[in-house]
């Protein structure tokens, strides 16, 4: 664990290297889940198990797999730990998993796995392949909270709402009308909604990097505007 | 023949991880079979007791069931499904069928019709559907108590015409925006009414155990 700091990777899975806005991985249940608050959390929370799972189990048998057979290998690893949650999904929080219907398989499908699996999990020790899978899963996960968050107060003026789904009885409660429409602003909820809200998290994403590219190439470039004084003493390096 | 031997020791780590994988999710199955089930039938159950209430019947309609047989007419159902009894002591109260509405804006509609041996509408529910968010997905009893209005209706009340949405001269509301969806739902509710009807000796016979 010397190239890649625990830093560097928290900073790569939430922001710079995110999963959903960057990389551009997993679209397809991003998009089409988000619809509400409640489903985004349950489906992100599928994610990160089956994240931290798959890149555990494929850096713990690094040694033993050859190169050739790799990817068959790391399938099977990412379909069963699908496949398990899927189970315990049916099991203890049944009403989610009627909701999330195929898009709980389909993650077996999700590129940010596989590519995890292979780009990082394959190359790096247990614990390091534990923390990325996390870290990548949390990424990933907060864009779909937020996007559903988003799209659910567009859609239907209210947030939090189905809690109970998920927290059982007494999440009822959460819910929180934030503002009252006669009409809901239906695109927000309908699949283009979840093109647009997407796009306008990237570019949100890209204004914040430029922005703060440029105050720091501005600060790079003005750092003696103040002082005209000539050092003399001591060495200049 | 080397190449031999790698082929074979790459078919046996990946033969070795088909059977990991494989125990990991058979033992996963066993350990959550019974709960799977427990909450399958919960949620059936739950579905059930909503249409007849707990305190109208005594029996334990979940188990009480009867095949449906395929009816593409009148139910909307292409294969035999799964009906429902109520009973209340020994006497048959009323039935539960499926419904399919084949009408609706975006899919098939399957809904639970329960019908009282009066001939009455004792609950509707819509299963499951793909109407649009926030428009047709009013017929579900989560998102609107729309489907609570057709209770204690029957064939009689109101007439044929009747079963329709307003703007078209019928008795039931439409939603804003959507008409072809709770359309499609009435309709499909006075069809299974109608099936109820020709069928009603089968379903609420007297003794039907021994049919």
């Amino acid at each position: 664990m010397s190239s890649t700091s625990y830093r560097q990777l928290t900073l790569n899975g939430l922001w710079k290297n995110n999963p959903a806005l960057v990389q551009l991985l997993g679209l397809c249940p991003l998009l089409a889940v988000t619809a509400s608050t409640v489903n985004a959390l349950g489906l992100a929370a599928a994610t990160l198990f089956v994240l931290v799972v798959s890149n555990t189990s494929v850096s713990l048998i690094r040694a033993v797999v050859s190169d050739t057979i790799r990817l068959p290998v790391f399938v099977m690893i990412i379909a069963a730990a699908v496949t398990v949650t899927e189970l315990l999904m049916q099991a203890y929080s049944y009403e989610l998993y009627q909701i999330l219907g195929i898009f709980l398989p389909l993650i077996t499908t999700n590129c940010i796995i596989l590519g995890r699996a292979d780009a990082f999990a394959r190359k790096n020790a247990v614990p390091a392949a534990l923390y990325d899978g996390f870290i990548m899963g949390v990424g990933f996960g907060a864009v779909l909270v937020l996007l559903g968050a988003i799209r659910e107060l567009l859609g239907t003026g209210a947030l939090f709402a189905d809690m109970q789904l998920l927290f059982g009885a007494g999440a009822e409660a959460w819910r929180w009308q934030v503002f009252r429409v006669d009409y809901p602003f239906l695109v927000a909820i309908l699949p283009p909604g979840a093109f647009l809200v997407t796009g306008c998290l990237i570019a949100l994403k890209n204004q914040i990097d430029n922005s703060l590219e440029r105050r720091a190439r501005a600060r790079a470039a003005t750092p003696v505007a103040g002082s005209k004084r000539v050092r003399v003493t001591g060495t200049v390096s | 023949m080397k190449w031999l031997a790698s082929i074979g020791l790459s078919g046996t780590v990946l033969a070795l991880f088909a059977a990991v994988t494989s125990v990991a999710i058979g033992w996963t199955y066993l350990g959550t079979k019974v709960q799977i089930d427990f909450e399958v039938r919960r949620a059936e159950a739950r579905q059930l007791l909503e249409i007849f209430p707990a305190d109208t019947h005594d029996n334990e309609v979940v188990d009480d069931t009867f095949v449906v047989e395929a009816d593409t007419a009148l139910l909307g159902i292409r294969e035999a499904r799964q009906g429902y009894r109520v009973r209340q002591g020994g006497v048959i109260i009323g039935v539960i069928l499926p419904a399919t509405a084949r009408d609706g804006y975006s899919g098939d509609i399957r809904a639970l019709v329960g019908i009282r041996s009066d001939g009455t509408v004792a609950g509707v529910r819509v299963v499951s559907h793909r109407e649009t968010p926030g428009l047709g997905d009013k017929v579900d009893l989560r998102k609107s108590d729309w489907v609570l209005g057709f209770n204690h209706h029957s064939l009689i009340n109101p007439v044929l015409a009747g079963w329709n949405v307003q703007k078209e001269g019928g008795i039931f509301d439409q939603f804003t925006g959507a008409t072809v969806t709770p359309r499609a739902v009435i309709l499909a509710t006075r069809r299974a009414l109608e099936y109820a009807t020709l069928n009603s000796a089968q379903l609420f016979g007297i003794n039907p155990d021994s049919a």
